[in-house]
């Protein structure tokens, strides 16, 4: 069977879900194949993880090389692999990385690329949503392999339990792929919440929550749900929250499993951010707010209120 | 230091959008047009730096005749020329046929440093400045929200899903900017008498050395097979908070085991 290389997505020698969700999708076209690009010893610790979910073999790219420039040096190890083992399919976090990537493999290759894939057929039929989640498109590479970047959340992954072998793959590198320096790497990310377009709920909060002190609020409700806390653009604009947080057009793209929305009017560029969300759930004291339109279950009333009676309740449940 | 800035024209996103249903491209006559959101920001980052280094700024646009109307809208604000690559054969273009024509467009341009918006709000691709980048063999420095000039090194703060990365290249390069980066200016009425008059060259595919078949749906390298509108969500129940409005929301969470 042919090979489908998935391309690990990787942090702090953690394996991310999209990863599990890739190689989940890639068995539907041939045999998992999981790539690890990162610096000396990345691969290891990622390995057991990757053959739960199928990967019979696991390609290790490893060099700090890898790591200490901007994505030119991954693109390039990528599209050698390739070429040596013509795999059926290249499948790719739909990350901002994971795209920078696949957009220069499809360069190199002169191979088409779709983006944003939320499902793959055995024949390389992808599904995207597009416009705002309003269009559901099926498209095709035409030239070249099918090459993809899979959307975080749209995959239930499966474990499929294989023992990988793992072959070393050699890094070689020229000046051309060492333009971008990478300084320094700075986490931002708040506490233990799980990272947004993974999460499986997310609770956002837009204007109606009025300040950042209130966003204390929001955060309070998404940790007693184990969720991810996400902010409009009116929010984030506002300076309640910063704007790695932001869901919406000009944000980040969540389909999570439960989307809470507290104080949101649900303006089109919100919904776009959020729109294929399994359930929606919102709270704003206007009864003719956008969101209402959406919501799987609407309140109407005042979320200063609303909400710590929510949470008192979700606490005498637990 | 000579700028070229990347504009796309783009359907509104506040609008509704659809593809077209002869051949499954976007469909740019029916919509409302507009500069793609991201690029305002792009023009602005250059204006700023023009401001403090000199040279000269120039919009270049890929798109059918009917650009030419962002392609004003963005000198409005202060670049002093544009190039339009308007062709028939660009309909229907993909990714990587697009990058091949801007790519070459940008090379007759030959500038320090070449800004974009991060993302286009129809497509939402987020390749074009590492396409571009990868044919030119120019380095890409991608989602910033700060940059920095010092000479001929940029310094980069790129936004990531944990944080921020500060990335650092020479000159020449291409960036692509997030919303965070700085606050559009709207045109004064001085600009929008000037804009009128500023040059706009118009190339074909062939004046870049491309041929026709190398792009538009018949160069295209994916397809759109079929496309459908999803079916609208259902508004579900909408209670009005009589005092018991948290409880009953965890009466639904309960029932749909999210707690």
């Amino acid at each position: 069977m042919a090979e489908v290389l998935v391309v690990v997505e990787h942090s702090g020698g953690a394996v991310k879900k999209v990863t599990m969700e890739m190689l989940t999708l890639a068995r539907t076209l041939g045999e998992p194949a999981a790539v690890v690009l990162g610096g000396p010893g990345s691969a290891a610790p990622l390995t057991d993880r990757l053959g739960e979910y199928g990967a019979a073999k696991v390609y290790a790219a490893e060099s700090d090389d890898l790591i200490g420039y901007l994505v030119g040096p991954k693109a390039t190890v990528l599209a050698e692999l390739v070429r040596s083992v013509s795999p059926a399919a290249v499948l790719i976090g739909s990350t901002q990385e994971g795209k920078e990537i696949a957009g220069r493999l499809a360069v190199k290759l002169d191979n088409g690329l779709l983006t944003d894939v939320a499902d793959l057929a055995a024949d390389g039929t992808a599904t995207q949503v597009v416009f705002a989640g309003s269009t559901i498109v099926k498209s095709k590479v035409t030239r070249g392999l099918p090459l993809v970047t899979v959307r975080p959340n749209s995959v239930t992954p499966s474990p499929a339990p294989a023992t990988p072998a793992v072959a070393p793959v050699e890094v070689n590198l020229t000046d051309a792929d060492k333009l971008v320096r990478v300084v320094d790497r700075v986490a931002e990310q708040k506490g233990s919440r799980p990272e947004l377009t993974e999460a499986s709920i997310v609770v956002s909060g837009g204007r109606g929550v009025g300040s950042a002190e209130n966003f204390k609020l929001v955060e309070e409700l998404a940790d007693l749900l184990g969720a991810a806390v996400g902010a409009s653009r009116a929010a984030t604009d506002s300076g309640f929250y910063p704007h790695q947080f932001q869901v919406g057009q000009t944000g980040k793209t969540v389909s999570p499993q439960l989307y809470v929305a507290l104080g949101i009017s649900g303006a089109i560029q919100h919904r776009a951010g959020m729109q294929t969300s399994k359930t929606i759930v919102a709270v704003n004291k206007d009864a003719e707010a956008p969101i209402f339109e959406l919501a799987d279950f609407g309140v109407v009333g005042d979320l200063f209120k609303v909400i710590p009676q929510a949470a008192e309740e979700i606490r005498k449940r637990s | 230091m000579n700028i070229v800035v990347l504009v796309k024209q783009v359907p509104d996103s506040g609008a509704e959008r659809a593809l077209r249903p002869d051949d499954q491209t976007v469909d740019r006559s029916a919509a409302n047009n507009v500069i793609n959101e991201m690029d305002e920001y792009a023009i602005e980052e250059a204006l700023k730096l023009q401001e403090a280094h000199g040279g000269e700024v120039t919009v270049l646009t890929m798109g059918p005749e009917q650009a030419t109307e962002s392609i004003r809208k963005a000198l409005q604000m202060g670049p002093d020329k544009a190039v339009h690559v308007v062709d028939e054969a660009l309909h229907g273009s993909c990714a990587v046929a697009t990058s091949k024509v801007l790519a070459a467009a940008v090379r007759t341009l030959n500038p320090d440093l070449v800004l974009a918006g991060a993302e286009s709000t129809d497509g939402r691709v987020q390749v074009m400045p590492h396409m571009i980048a990868e044919r030119l063999g120019i380095a890409a420095l991608t989602g910033a929200r700060k940059l920095t000039v010092d000479g001929g090194t940029l310094t980069v703060e790129r936004q990531t899903e944990e944080g921020y990365e500060v990335v650092a290249a020479a000159t020449p390069a291409i960036v692509s900017v997030w919303d965070t980066i700085n606050e559009p200016r709207y045109p004064s009425l001085k600009g929008i008498m000037a804009a009128k008059k500023k040059p706009v060259q118009t190339l074909s595919v062939a004046d870049l050395g491309i041929s026709a078949d190398e792009v538009g749906v018949a160069g295209a390298t994916s397809t759109v097979v079929e496309s459908a509108k999803r079916p609208p969500r259902q508004a579900g129940t909408k209670v009005t908070d009589s005092g018991d409005g948290g409880a009953q929301l965890v009466e639904f969470l309960a029932a749909e085991r999210f707690v």
